[in-house]
């Protein structure tokens, strides 16, 4: 069974074509960073501005947790039945918009959750002494809160690049895009190993983002530098 | 009513939208240079009125000048550069090393990055921190009480005229509180800077303060004097409360000795004298040295020469004394 599958991964041909894993990989690649780009530019402003000003936050986060509430299953097959349809979208495939909206929206809660509390409880001392000493709310917002919300951010821009990636497979249940196509075409010609090595590719994919993404969060947050210096000072 | 106020306070309060008066109608003169204690119970307003001064808070009546001009008529922003603001949290930016949350507002007035700098580090030494030592350090390695003289410099560095503390040495502990204390009043002495600095500590109040403002609750003073008179001459029950039971014994320490009540040389030999004090000392510190030498007398000295000796019944006859210039000094001024 695992020879079979490491077979199947193994052999070049299965890689190649317009149905082959690498067309499927680069597809869900596509999908998931099309919509998590998205989601971060319609999402991160309102919940970062909402998060300076310290209010409105609570109506913002449980609008984005219908998201979450409703499966996204049932958000794409009505998406993919509805007015949207399952036409061919661009390089996106068959019933590509439906599962770029689906996606999308399973994307807004942990960006918008993780950007609103970031902002608003970043040390409310910090803040004072900064307004104090004459920043204007510009600047307290980009050299103070900015700065110290964005580990937190970037853990909800992460969390949301992984759920999405393992979510787009669902989207060959609508014969849409993506690596979950491996998966369904195995279950329809009973070949197993290909259900795996799906599974497998998948699994794998979520594993090689979440390391890209924590790579880029160490580079990107302003507390981690500040805290490697203090860990090669000490004595 | 004073010409030379640096910080004027007319009829100024703050009523909150839910009706909650913060502070009711107040009146507060700082002259130039003073140092000024607001002090009072939790939640009578004395910060309210601290940040209404660089309208952190925005006053609903009365008006606030400083140095002349009324605080409204300018923008906040512009307004807080040019007074040093330093709070009991303190608030440096953990992400920034000493050196850069130091420079942070002669960046904000334009200063080159060069200038910040110079700056910077002229700040830290007089604050009693080397730049050599912390100037590339972090804020979480420094301790409470060197954050908070990071505080003072980072408030200072812009050479503001007016330097506002809202419980600066609240969060630290006992001992060096009193060291930051001594510190801040050695510096304030040699700025020159007029300070409002907020306490809920009486003994702080009175140690630090030129005048101190007793605040009763629903933000009104109900005393504005000098720690003596405060002691000496509370104005009403509240005070009297407030400052304590133990308010003779703080009195010794706001109470300079007096010449007048020492007794002469004749009969004393140089064996019974013990340590000497300076004739500038307070009547705390004379009866501190008594206590200690269990001499039953201290020698008192100007400079070189001996003036006299002090007993316990000096001490009192002081205290006393002390008293009845008050009750001159207000009938008269009655």
């Amino acid at each position: 069974m695992l020879g079979d599958v490491f077979s199947y991964l193994t052999d070049g041909s299965n890689w190649s074509g317009s149905t082959g894993i690498a067309a499927f990989g680069a597809q869900q690649l596509l999908l998931t960073v099309t919509s998590l780009v998205i989601a971060v530019v319609v999402g991160l402003p309102p919940a970062l501005y909402l998060g300076h000003r310290g209010r409105g936050g609570f109506l913002a986060i449980n609008i984005s947790n219908v998201g979450r509430a409703v499966p996204v299953f049932a958000v794409l097959l009505v998406l993919a039945l509805g007015p949207i349809g399952s036409e061919e979208f661009g390089p996106f495939g068959r019933a590509g918009l439906a599962t770029l909206v689906a996606l999308v929206l399973f994307a807004l809660p942990p960006i918008i959750t993780n950007a609103y509390v970031a902002v608003a409880e970043v040390d409310p001392g910090v803040v004072e002494a900064a307004r104090g000493m004459g920043m204007s709310g510009t600047r307290v917002f980009g050299s103070v809160e900015l700065p110290l919300a964005m580990p937190v951010v970037l853990t909800g821009v992460r969390l949301a690049l992984v759920q999405v990636w393992a979510t787009a497979t669902i989207a060959a249940l609508v014969a849409g895009p993506g690596l979950g196509r491996v998966i369904t075409r195995g279950f329809a010609n009973h070949r197993t190993y290909e259900v795996v090595a799906g599974a497998v590719l998948v699994a794998v994919g979520a594993l090689v983002l979440e390391l890209v993404a924590v790579l880029v969060q160490r580079y990107a947050d302003p507390m981690r530098r500040a805290s490697r210096e203090i860990a090669r000072s000490a004595p | 009513m004073s010409s030379d106020a640096m910080i004027r306070l007319s009829g100024v309060g703050k009523t909150y939208d839910d009706g909650t008066v913060a502070v009711h109608a107040l009146d507060l003169e700082v002259e130039r240079g003073e140092l000024v204690c607001l002090v009072g119970p939790s939640g009578c307003g004395k910060s309210t009125t601290l940040k209404m001064i660089n309208r952190l808070i925005e006053p609903t009546i009365g008006t606030i000048e400083i140095d002349g001009r009324d605080v409204t008529d300018q923008d906040p922003v512009r307004l807080r550069r040019g007074i040093g603001y330093v709070i009991q949290e303190v608030g440096l930016f953990p992400h920034q090393k000493i050196i850069a949350n130091v420079m942070t507002v002669p960046l904000l007035y334009g200063e080159s990055r060069a200038t910040a700098r110079e700056r910077a580090r002229e700040l830290l030494e007089l604050v009693g921190l080397d730049p050599a030592t912390y100037a590339d350090r972090y804020p979480s390695q420094l301790s409470g009480g060197q954050q908070q003289r990071v505080g003072v410099a980072r408030a200072l560095a812009a050479k503001p005229p007016v330097l506002l503390m809202d419980e600066p040495f609240g969060a630290v502990d006992p001992l060096v509180r009193l060291r930051l204390q001594d510190e801040f009043l050695r510096l304030h002495r040699e700025l020159g800077v007029t300070v409002v600095f907020v306490t809920h500590d009486i003994d702080e109040a009175v140690r630090l303060g030129d005048r101190v403002a007793v605040f009763a609750a629903g933000g009104r003073i109900a005393q504005y004097d000098t720690p003596a008179r405060l002691l000496g001459r509370p104005a009403d029950d509240f005070v009297a409360e407030f400052v304590g039971s133990t308010s003779g014994l703080r009195r010794l320490d706001v109470t300079p000795l007096d010449p007048a009540h020492l007794e002469p040389l004749d009969g004393v030999t140089a064996g019974d004298l013990g340590a000497a004090i300076d004739v500038d000392s307070t009547l705390g510190h004379a009866l501190a040295v008594l206590l200690r030498d269990d001499a039953g007398l201290v020698g008192v000295r100007d400079g070189a020469r001996f003036v006299g000796v002090l007993t316990p019944n000096g001490i009192h006859r002081a205290l006393r004394a002390a008293l009845a210039e008050m009750t001159e000094a207000t009938s008269a001024a009655g």
